[in-house]
């Protein structure tokens, strides 16, 4: 019950993120919204596994963190203009 | 209720203000800041709290919330940097910005 409730409160947070994705003026503003809401995605994937009880989902959350914290970083490489 | 629930509660508040603060801040820095740092903290309690709650998934929970702590500072000074050389201006309240000359600097460089 309470799990569900956790779960629920991290969905409005995703939601929040995806809102100021599709609003963001420019393209930095997109990529930190994108940047928070796969944080907010690896916890909550980590919480999905304890409510519903499967190992599993710590296996995915832990490859998401590191193939998004790549992605992140060459976002960013990109938006400076490129690798000199 | 017990401990591990009280310490994943703690986390899920901060993932959600610090959602909150991306949507409702001016400015990208002050989105990069609200999004980055209380992401960092609750994710950690989150997923710790999780450890504490199945003690046989401590050390995997452990190594993830590691993990984050670790990376998420490194993309958010990336993004920042980014955001900074691509000329994004700051919102209309700043009132002192030293970072001016770092960007021009690197402008000139390349």
């Amino acid at each position: 019950m309470i799990g569900t409730i956790y779960l629920v409160i991290i969905g409005l947070g995703v939601v929040l993120c995806v809102l100021r994705m599709m609003r963001g003026p420019t393209a930095p503003d997109r990529a930190v919204a994108l940047d928070t809401a796969v944080t907010v995605t690896t916890a909550l994937l980590v919480l999905i596994g304890f409510v519903l009880n499967r190992y599993v989902y710590l296996d995915v959350s832990l490859v998401y963190a590191v193939l998004t914290f790549v992605g992140s970083v060459a976002i960013a490489r990109y938006l400076e203009g490129g690798i000199p | 209720m017990s401990v591990g629930w009280w310490v994943t509660g703690f986390g899920v508040i901060f993932l959600f203000l610090g959602s909150l603060g991306v949507y409702r801040m001016p400015d990208v820095y002050n989105r990069l800041q609200a999004g980055t740092k209380c992401t960092t903290l609750g994710a950690f309690c989150t997923i710790l709290g999780v450890g504490i709650l199945q003690p046989s998934w401590f050390w995997t929970c452990l190594i993830i919330a590691v993990f984050v702590l670790l990376t998420n500072p490194i993309s958010s000074h990336a993004l920042g940097r980014a955001s900074c050389l691509s000329g994004v201006s700051l919102c209309e309240k700043t009132k002192v910005n030293q970072s001016e000359d770092f960007c021009k600097e690197e402008e000139d460089d390349s």
